[in-house]
């Protein structure tokens, strides 16, 4: 209960200072958008191999790829904002008071996977008049699990911030972390493209089950196992990462 | 002796009695620091024992890089020290971390505001992150605001705030759950004389309401005037502790310096004496006046200097200078000047460490 409502208190703190400054909400989805109107086109004959070959049919596997990268390329990059957090001072006064510390790591993932939300559904409405078509009640649950995926990621990025604590390093960390997870997991092309052995690398990447059941979705087959799957692994996946994170938030922030 | 000396020395005499508020043993930290892949271990802290009582206004003066921030980090929770142990309103620092978050404030050396955001907001978050309720929590952001006289800027954003007007904002941040103990890490550092004799009356105040101040500085008067009593830190190590008066006592007494006339200067120098022929005949007389009084009751030591000076330790200045002056003048000695030095926290400083805290 107490945990419950710190978080709430930290998360209309970062909601209030995302809608001072809105901007940078907007400014992430500019490229996504670049994307889907240059690269879907290009994608089309590759991807008509999988499918029918419509344009429709692009979209249907394009999109739900471009909306993980959105959740977790964005999601990863979130730690720089808690290095000037935590330059100012701001955090550790918040350490010096008894409130939750998954609170602290929480309230800020909660704002986070709202920026992401507001940001898919600007791509989603964008990618409607191309072609795509999506069931509301597939689309939601595919809201939902991009809510888990944008949770792992944000928490990830704030734990290895807390680690490397330096932001010129911390840059190159990130980057690394990222690359092999987005191209691992056929974001933007289908894993199933790729040769066997790299398929088998992507099957251990939590990821890749992720992207699965996005487009399982969005090709209408709320009932297909990658579904289900991929939102126990996300779950699963929450549950450690905001624990590491928040461990880290109360021992070693400096 | 003024009426606040008396007064924080006889907090200091009730220590028996005392309740204490903060109690430490042995506290220790050190750091390790890489490079160039070699790891080195910094001391940040030796070892601190300490008691302060409630209702005190305690402070830790030393140089930079003596440890203060350390010791205040490990106090607030923030740091876990390598040993020892510390008691902070009655909860064991280690074993019950977040009842000692209860009990306490902490206003960092950097403070820690969010740029777009304003006091009133911070106030109010501040006060629930301490679990106060929401109207309450707006109640005493209303009232904080009011006591640290910023109830003219309190709606604006805090970046726009001057360094005077941002450390009451840092100090109201940290006493708004009305804790029972208040760290403030050099308060007035960075603000001008105005401005910093302001902020003492407002520690002052967090006194009168019942909380106790511990606080770091490494300026000297503002230890001398605003702290009951002051722990002198130095390389992670207490080195003196006491009220200012006392450990100012405890170093020497009063020194007097008193300089004597040239003998028949007027004579000497009609008869194109050198200066040195005068000084010559300045420190002698000196030397007479100093074996005169090294002979009297009051005077501890007396001392001749070759510049004709002559520094007599005694211990109590104001009450030795009439009767210097009366010893000298029936031996038929004539002085131009007489001068007493107190000695100042810096000499307790020098006394112990073998560096003056003004050159570090
Ligand atoms: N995180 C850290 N890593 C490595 N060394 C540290 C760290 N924090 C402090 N130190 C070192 O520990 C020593 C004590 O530092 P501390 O900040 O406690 O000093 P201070 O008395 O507060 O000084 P100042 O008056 O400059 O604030 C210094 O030598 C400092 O360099
Ligand atoms: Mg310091």
């Amino acid at each position: 209960m107490k945990t419950l409502r710190d978080i709430w208190l930290i998360f209309q703190r970062h909601m209030l200072l995302m809608l001072r400054s809105p901007l940078w909400v907007f400014l992430g989805v500019a490229q996504p958008i670049v994307y889907l109107a240059l690269f879907a086109p290009l994608l089309k004959p590759a991807l008509a191999s999988l499918d029918s070959g419509s344009m429709a049919t692009a979209y249907r596997i394009y999109v739900p790829g471009m909306l993980v990268a959105v959740a977790l390329g964005g999601g990863l990059y979130v730690g720089f904002g808690l290095l000037g957090e935590i330059a100012s001072g701001v955090v550790e006064r918040a350490r010096v008071t008894p409130v939750s510390r998954y609170a602290l790591v929480l309230g800020r993932s909660l704002r986070d996977v709202v920026a992401v939300l507001v940001q898919s559904a600007i791509i989603t409405l964008l990618s409607l008049p191309l072609g795509l078509f999506v069931r509301i009640g597939d689309l939601l649950l595919a809201y939902a699990l991009l809510a888990l995926i944008s949770l792992t990621s944000s928490a990830i990025s704030y734990g290895i911030a807390i680690r490397v604590s330096n932001p010129n390093v911390l840059g190159q960390v990130i980057n690394n972390v990222a690359q092999p997870l987005m191209l691992l997991s056929g974001t933007l092309l289908p894993i199933a493209l790729a040769p066997l052995w790299l398929r088998r690398v992507a099957d251990w990447n939590p990821y890749s089950w992720a992207v699965s059941g996005m487009r399982a979705l969005f090709a209408g087959h709320s009932g297909d196992p990658a579904v289900w799957r991929s939102l126990v692994i996300m779950g699963g996946l929450v549950v450690v990462s905001l624990a590491w994170s928040a461990r880290l938030f109360a021992r070693s922030v400096r | 002796m003024n009426e606040a000396v008396i007064q924080a020395e006889g907090r200091a005499a009730g220590r028996a009695e005392g309740r204490a508020m903060i109690e430490a043993r042995g506290l220790r930290k050190s750091f390790q620091t890489r490079k160039r892949g070699k790891t080195t271990a910094v001391d940040a802290v030796v070892g601190i024992d300490l008691r302060v009582e409630a209702g005190e206004i305690f402070g830790f003066l030393g140089p930079n890089g003596a440890g203060k921030t350390t010791t205040l980090r490990m106090f607030a929770t923030l740091l876990p020290p390598d040993g020892g142990e510390a008691v902070i309103a009655g909860a064991d620092l280690l074993r019950k971390p977040a009842e000692v978050r209860r009990a306490i404030g902490y206003i960092a050396q950097g403070g820690g505001t969010w740029d777009d955001v304003t006091a009133r907001q911070e106030l109010v978050l501040q006060a629930r992150m301490h679990g106060i309720g929401k109207a309450e929590a707006q109640r005493r952001a209303a009232q904080s605001l009011e006591a640290f006289e910023l109830a003219d800027y309190g709606d604006r954003n805090c970046k726009t705030y001057s360094g005077g007007q941002r450390r009451r904002v840092d100090i109201a941040l940290g006493v708004v759950h009305r804790p029972k103990v208040v760290f403030l890490d050099e308060p007035t550092t960075g603000l001008d004389p105005q401005s910093r004799a302001h902020m003492w009356d407002m520690v002052r105040k967090l006194r009168e309401e019942g909380m106790t101040v511990f606080l770091t500085t490494h300026y000297l008067d503002e230890a001398d005037a605003l702290c009951d009593r002051i722990a002198i830190i130095d390389a992670g190590r207490i080195v003196a502790e006491g009220t200012p008066a006392a450990l100012k006592r405890e170093i020497s007494g009063d020194v007097v310096t008193v300089r004597v006339a040239a003998a028949d200067a007027e004579q000497v120098g009609a008869a194109q004496s050198t200066a040195a022929q005068s000084t010559a005949a300045q420190v002698t007389t000196a030397q007479k006046a100093a074996d005169l009084l090294a002979a009297e009751p009051y005077a501890r030591s007396a001392e001749a200097r070759d510049n004709g000076e002559l520094r007599l330790a005694v211990d109590v200045g104001e009450s030795a200078i009439p009767r210097i002056m009366r010893t000298l003048e029936s031996a038929g000695i004539e002085l131009s000047t007489i001068e007493l030095h107190r000695p100042t926290l810096d000499d307790v400083f020098f006394a112990k460490t073998g560096r003056s805290l003004r050159e570090s």
